[in-house]
C-alpha cells in the first residue's frame, strides 16, 4: 500500500505544479521555461523554515509568499521582453537558480538539504492534504477561467496590443498571472520537499521545468481538465515503465515528439474532436431558405 | 599573463560557441523555431569524428566525414520533425525539439554507454608554449576552424547565387518565393549548413577533452540559446559577437565571480542583465 500512496502523493503534487504553470502559460499566454526554479524556491524556503523549528502550516504560506514575490520580479521581465525572448529569459532564471544555490553553503550547496522534518500527518494524512490542496487549486483555476480576470487574461494572451488599446492594464494582469502561478509553484515545491525529505539543486533543474511545461502543453494549454489528466499520466509515467527502466527516458522523449506531431493542440482538443465525432455534434450550418 | 591567458581561453571557448550558435540562429531566422535538438547533432558530430578517426586514423578525414553525415541527419530532422508542425504555435515546435533532444541523448547512452568514449590515440594533444602561456594544439585548431568555417559561410551567403537566395528568404520568405526561390531547398540547405557547423564544434570539443559523452550537448546548447538571443535572434553577425562576448565573460567570470555563481550560470546572468536593458538583444535594428 505504501507504494501506491507515495505514487498518488507525487501525482497530486504534479497536478499542483502543472496547474500553477497553466495560470501563466495557459491563461495569460506568457511562456515560462524556468518554472521548476519557483518550485525550488518554495521547497528550499519551507525546508529551511521547518528545520529552524517553524511549524509546517506556517512554513507553507511563507514558501508561497517568497516564491510569488520572486515570481513578480521575474514577471517584470515579461513586461520588457516578449515571446521567444521571454522563453530564453525564463530559461536563464532556471539556470541562475541552480547555479546560485549550488554555491550557497547555507543552502547545502551541491549536497542539498537532507532530513527535512515530516509534517506529522502520517503517509495517508499527507496524501489527503496534498489532494485537498490539488482540489482547491482546481476549483480556483476553474473559477479564474470563468471570472472577469480570466477573460482579461485571455485577451492579453491573444493580442497584447489590442488589449492595451481596449484599456486593459496589460502589465498589471501579467504580473498577477506570474504572482499567482509562481506562488502555487512554491506550494508544489514545498509539498515536494516534505514528501521526499531531501532536495538538491538538481531536483529543480531545466529538465524538471520542461517536464512541467510538457504536462501543460500535452494536456492542452489553458484547459484545466486536460492539464490535470496530462499531469496525472506523465507524473507516474516513469514509474509505470519501471520494467523498461533503461529505455524509459527514450520512450518519454519519443512520446513528447509523437504527441505533439499527432495532436499539436494537446490531448484535450483531440478528445473534444473525438467526442464531437461520436455524438455527431456537427457545426450548425445556417442555410438561408 | 593571467589576463592574456583568460582572453585566449575566452576566445577559444567563444569560437566553439559561435559554431554551435550559428546553426541555431540560422534555423531561428528562417523558421522561428528554437531548435534545442541542435545540441543532439553537436554530440553526434563528436561521436562521428571519434568513430571515423578510430576506423581510418585520420582526424582531418573524420572532421569532414562527421560534418557531412551530421548535415544530412540535420536535414532529416527538419523533414521528419519540423515540417509537419510549421503552422503551429512556436511552443509546439519547442516541445518536439526537446523531446527529440532527450531521445537522442538516450540513444547515444544506450548504444555507446553512459561513461562516454575516448580516442585510443588522440591526435593534436601536444601543448605549445608561447611566452609563458600554454595552449593545446587542438584548441588552436578549433579556433582556426571556427574562423575558417564562419568566414567561408559569410562569403558563401554574399557571393553565390544560392547564398543570396538564402538571405532573401530569411528577410522575406513570401517575396523570395514569388521571385522564384525554392523555399524548401533553402530550408534544407539551412539545416545542412547549420548542423555541419555544430558537427565541427562537436568534433573539436570531443578531441580537446578527449571525451565524447551522451550529455555533452546539454550545457552548450542552452548557452547557445542564450547567445542567439543576446545577438538578437536570427542575426548572424550579432550572434558571432555575442558568442565571443559570452566566452570572454565566462573565462573572466569564473575567476572573479566563481564564489557566487557556477560557470554555467554566468552566461545567463549576463543575458538577463542585457535583455533588461535592451529587450531585443544587443544587435537588433529597431
Amino acid at each position: 500500500m505504501g507504494y501506491e500512496i507515495s505514487l498518488l502523493t507525487i501525482m497530486g503534487i504534479s497536478v499542483i505544479g502543472a496547474l500553477s504553470l497553466n495560470m501563466i502559460l495557459g491563461f495569460c499566454g506568457q511562456i515560462s521555461l524556468g518554472h521548476a526554479a519557483f518550485l525550488g524556491i518554495g521547497a528550499y524556503t519551507s525546508a529551511m523554515l521547518t528545520k529552524a523549528g517553524i511549524p509546517f502550516l506556517l512554513a507553507l504560506p511563507a514558501a508561497m509568499l517568497l516564491s510569488g514575490l520572486i515570481g513578480v520580479i521575474v514577471g517584470f521581465s515579461s513586461l520588457r521582453v516578449r515571446h521567444d525572448f521571454l522563453a530564453i529569459t525564463t530559461m536563464g532564471v532556471s539556470f541562475l537558480f541552480t547555479g546560485l544555490v549550488r554555491k550557497q553553503e547555507f543552502l547545502g550547496g551541491e549536497m542539498g538539504i537532507a532530513a527535512i522534518p515530516d509534517p506529522g500527518y502520517g503517509k495517508v494524512g499527507f496524501m489527503l492534504f496534498v489532494f485537498a490542496m490539488a482540489i482547491a487549486l482546481t476549483i480556483f483555476s476553474l473559477y479564474i477561467k470563468r471570472s472577469w480576470m480570466g477573460f482579461t487574461f485571455d485577451t492579453v494572451a491573444d493580442d497584447e496590443d489590442t488589449a492595451t488599446l481596449l484599456g486593459v492594464n496589460v502589465s498589471g494582469y501579467k504580473l498577477m498571472a506570474f504572482a499567482l502561478g509562481t506562488a502555487f509553484a512554491g506550494l508544489a515545491g514545498a509539498l515536494y520537499a516534505h514528501n521526499v525529505k531531501f532536495i538538491d539543486p538538481e531536483s529543480f533543474g531545466f529538465i524538471e521545468s520542461i517536464t512541467i511545461l510538457s504536462m501543460v502543453v500535452i494536456g492542452g494549454t489553458g484547459s484545466v481538465w486536460g492539464v490535470i489528466s496530462a499531469a496525472v499520466v506523465l507524473s507516474v509515467f516513469p514509474l509505470w515503465f519501471q520494467f523498461i527502466d533503461d529505455y524509459k527516458l527514450l520512450v518519454y522523449g519519443g512520446l513528447l515528439c509523437a504527441v505533439m506531431l499527432l495532436s499539436p493542440d494537446g490531448i484535450s482538443s483531440l478528445v473534444v474532436k473525438l467526442f464531437n465525432k461520436i455524438f455527431k455534434r456537427e457545426k450548425v450550418i445556417h442555410v438561408n431558405t | 599573463m593571467l589576463f592574456i591567458d583568460l582572453i585566449l581561453q575566452g576566445l577559444i571557448q567563444g569560437g566553439v560557441y559561435a559554431l554551435i550558435a550559428i546553426g541555431l540562429t540560422l534555423v531561428y531566422g528562417l523558421l522561428r523555431i528554437l531548435h534545442i535538438a541542435h545540441a543532439g547533432l553537436y554530440a553526434l558530430g563528436g561521436y562521428c569524428a571519434l568513430f571515423i578517426t578510430e576506423a581510418t586514423g585520420s582526424f582531418s578525414l573524420a572532421i569532414v566525414g562527421s560534418m557531412i553525415i551530421v548535415g544530412i541527419v540535420g536535414m532529416a530532422v527538419y523533414r521528419l520533425f519540423y515540417q509537419p508542425i510549421l503552422d503551429k504555435p512556436p511552443v509546439v515546435a519547442l516541445i518536439v525539439s526537446i523531446g527529440l533532444f532527450i531521445a537522442m541523448e538516450e540513444l547515444y547512452r544506450i548504444f555507446f554507454g553512459a561513461n562516454g568514449l575516448s580516442y585510443t590515440a588522440a591526435p593534436l594533444q601536444g601543448t605549445i608554449e608561447f611566452y609563458g602561456i600554454y595552449i593545446r594544439q587542438s584548441e588552436i585548431v578549433s579556433l582556426i576552424l571556427a574562423f575558417v568555417l564562419i568566414s567561408g559561410l559569410s562569403l558563401f551567403t554574399k557571393y553565390t547565387r544560392i547564398g543570396i537566395a538564402w538571405r532573401a528568404t530569411v528577410t522575406d520568405p513570401v517575396m523570395a518565393e514569388s521571385f522564384g526561390v525554392d523555399v524548401l531547398k533553402v530550408r534544407y540547405l539551412n539545416f545542412f549548413i547549420g548542423s555541419m557547423m555544430a558537427a565541427a564544434a562537436g568534433s573539436m570539443v570531443g578531441l580537446t577533452n578527449n571525451l565524447v559523452e551522451p550529455t555533452m550537448g546539454s550545457i552548450p546548447s542552452y548557452k547557445a540559446l542564450a547567445i542567439i538571443v543576446l545577438g538578437g535572434l536570427g542575426n548572424v553577425r550579432g550572434t558571432l559577437i555575442a558568442a565571443l562576448a559570452i566566452g570572454l565573460a565566462e573565462s573572466f567570470g569564473t575567476i572573479y565571480l566563481g564564489d557566487f555563481f557556477d560557470r554555467d550560470s554566468i552566461a545567463f546572468a549576463f543575458l538577463i542583465i542585457v535583455l533588461m536593458i535592451k529587450p531585443k538583444g544587443l544587435f537588433t535594428k529597431e
